[in-house]
């Protein structure tokens, strides 16, 4: 509790104790515990001084303001027809099997999280995805086992 | 392999190192001559809409004001579209002295770029340069800043009202209009709002003059326009051509040999048939001959493998989950078009119940609030009259 408060009290002195500063301090709150929590709502709106519902509203409009515990590597897959025709599908099949959950879900070591999103703007070298903010394109599954790979080697090196 | 029949340009991505010059020749002139400039250059915005760069300008310099404000549109959405990350990533330079000069223009000290949450891995390379330009501003006694800020992954905000109020901590409803942005944008203040590649433009104005950008082109269509182009082609990649091509031309050059639609504009764009390509041109609706389409730049391309009714299923898709939901029209709208075009698929529904879905097509297209809403009926009516067949078999 403690800790969130702290946190948003941090934030609001980067962004400003108004409105305008919301959408950077909500982003920063899933940067930093990768989702809002309704505490961290409330404890938003009480810095600002703003309602709890338009903190409500505002973190549930956009797609990348996670309101629901995440994993630390937010996978995003584009859906949109460019990356759908360059077999989309495949890369989903591929994640779902080898993170071995299903879109939507997250793995239970809380490591991978796996969404769709619309489009990323890669559509010339689709298929592609975003894990986290980095862009991947031009996927095949091979590659996205190496992508998977490297983090895991990453978060428990040694291993 | 194209045959590179179209004639390429290299006016926006072309990497001038004189911006310094540049911005120094063009704050020495007076503003009504850069707002001159601009509008007999017959600049137009390249986010799609078209609206007349110069005039945007010079209503906001009209407007008094204490506060002004000059945002940069690059929350690139559109299905297709990617021009702008590649804009952003190799000539952000120009875009910043675009900026700065509209700032002196309509007398702003303060300039935002609108980053989508899809490109913040351009954030570090783009503060380097924009503390690089701050430092050249400093040197020529400016005093202009720009700030990026960033989206979270919401497609309504691309449109300028809603990019308003998301920056104001809102949510990304698009507002009522008039009042447009030229005397109520960003904070209720006078603000320019112009899309990533119209300020590319503008540098090239300040340095050639405006003919040189007029010259290229055809009538109301002027300049050169960067395309993103994508799908069934050989050469995906993103062109920078003239305004006043045929379709024909176009497919020529990037198409796979089996082109049987090309969509011109993403998602809320149209879709042209093969029979349509010869008298289809690529520009703002003018006084062209046969009929002009104009477009943020997305070219999406379909071979005859392709199914017209999963690429329509993919739009309407799209369109239900970023919808805003604010107005009855879009957001029950396209979800009845979406349940709809099942329902005609799977045999539920009768193949007349197509001419329903048009009908409600065309009253969103009246009845939505915003261009969102509005413009799901160019590419679900030409989609469904050019490819029924498709859409009941």
């Amino acid at each position: 509790m403690e800790d969130v408060k702290q946190m948003v009290k941090e934030l609001a002195g980067k962004y400003g104790h108004s409105e305008k500063g919301l959408l950077p301090i909500l982003q920063g709150i899933v940067d930093k515990e990768r989702y809002i929590s309704e505490e961290a709502m409330v404890e938003v709106a009480r810095e600002l001084d703003i309602s709890a519902a338009q903190v409500f509203g505002t973190a549930t409009f956009y797609s990348f303001l996670e309101t629901k515990p995440t994993g630390k590597y937010v996978i995003r897959v584009c859906k949109t027809i460019s990356c759908m025709m360059k077999g989309k599908n495949d890369i989903i099949r591929e994640l779902e099997s080898v993170l071995r959950i299903h879109m939507g879900e997250t793995t239970h070591d809380g490591l991978f999280s796996l969404r769709e999103t619309n489009c990323l703007g890669q559509c010339h070298k689709g298929p592609a995805m975003l894990v986290n903010d980095t862009p991947y394109a031009e996927l095949t599954p091979e590659k996205v086992r190496q992508i998977l790979c490297d983090i895991r080697k990453k978060e428990f090196p040694g291993n | 392999m194209a045959s590179k029949k179209l004639k390429r340009l290299d006016l926006v991505f072309k990497d001038e190192q004189d911006t310094e010059a540049i911005l120094k020749k063009t704050f020495s002139r007076p503003e009504s001559d850069i707002i001159n400039d601009l509008i007999s250059s017959g600049l137009k915005g390249r986010g799609g809409a078209g609206f007349p760069t110069g005039l945007k300008w010079k209503l906001t310099a009209d407007t008094k004001g204490d506060e002004k404000y000059v945002i940069c549109n690059a929350d690139e959405g559109e299905p297709g579209t990617f021009k702008d990350r590649e804009i952003l990533s190799k000539v952000p330079h120009k875009v910043l002295a675009g900026m700065a000069v509209c700032g002196r223009v309509i007398g702003s000290r303060k300039g935002f770029i609108y980053l989508r949450g899809e490109y913040k891995f351009l954030i570090p390379d783009l503060e380097r340069e924009i503390e690089r330009f701050h430092q050249l501003l400093e040197k020529l006694g400016c005093g202009f800043r720009v700030e990026i800020f960033t989206g979270s992954g919401a497609y309504i905000c691309g449109e300028e009202s809603a990019l308003f109020e998301s920056m104001e901590g809102k949510r990304g409803e698009p507002r009522n209009k008039p009042p447009f942005p030229v005397t109520h944008g960003y904070n209720g203040k006078p603000t320019v709002i112009n899309n990533v590649e119209t300020l590319a433009h503008t540098y090239s104005i300040f340095k050639y003059g405006p003919e040189k950008f007029r010259d290229l082109g055809v009538q109301d269509s002027r300049g050169s326009k960067v395309f993103s182009v994508s799908g069934d082609t050989p050469v995906p990649g993103i062109y920078e051509l003239e305004f006043g091509m045929t379709l024909q031309k176009f497919v020529d050059d990037f198409g796979d040999g089996d082109t049987k639609a090309v969509q011109v504009g993403g998602a809320s764009g149209f879709c042209v048939p093969r029979k349509k390509f010869e008298k289809t041109i690529i520009g703002y609706q003018g006084k062209l001959t046969g009929e002009s389409l104009p477009t943020g730049g997305s070219m999406m391309i379909f071979n005859s493998s392709r199914s017209m009714y999963n690429v329509l299923h993919n739009y309407l898709d799209f369109f239900v989950e970023e919808s805003c939901g604010q107005c009855t029209p879009c957001r029950v709208g396209t979800q009845q078009l979406l349940l709809g075009i099942e329902a005609v698929k799977k045999g539920e529904k009768p193949s007349s119940y197509l001419d329903k879905l048009l009908e409600l097509a065309e009253s969103m297209r009246i009845t939505a609030k915003c261009g969102l809403g509005q413009s799901v009926a160019n590419s679900f009516a030409s989609i469904v009259e050019n490819f029924k067949e498709e859409m009941i078999y």
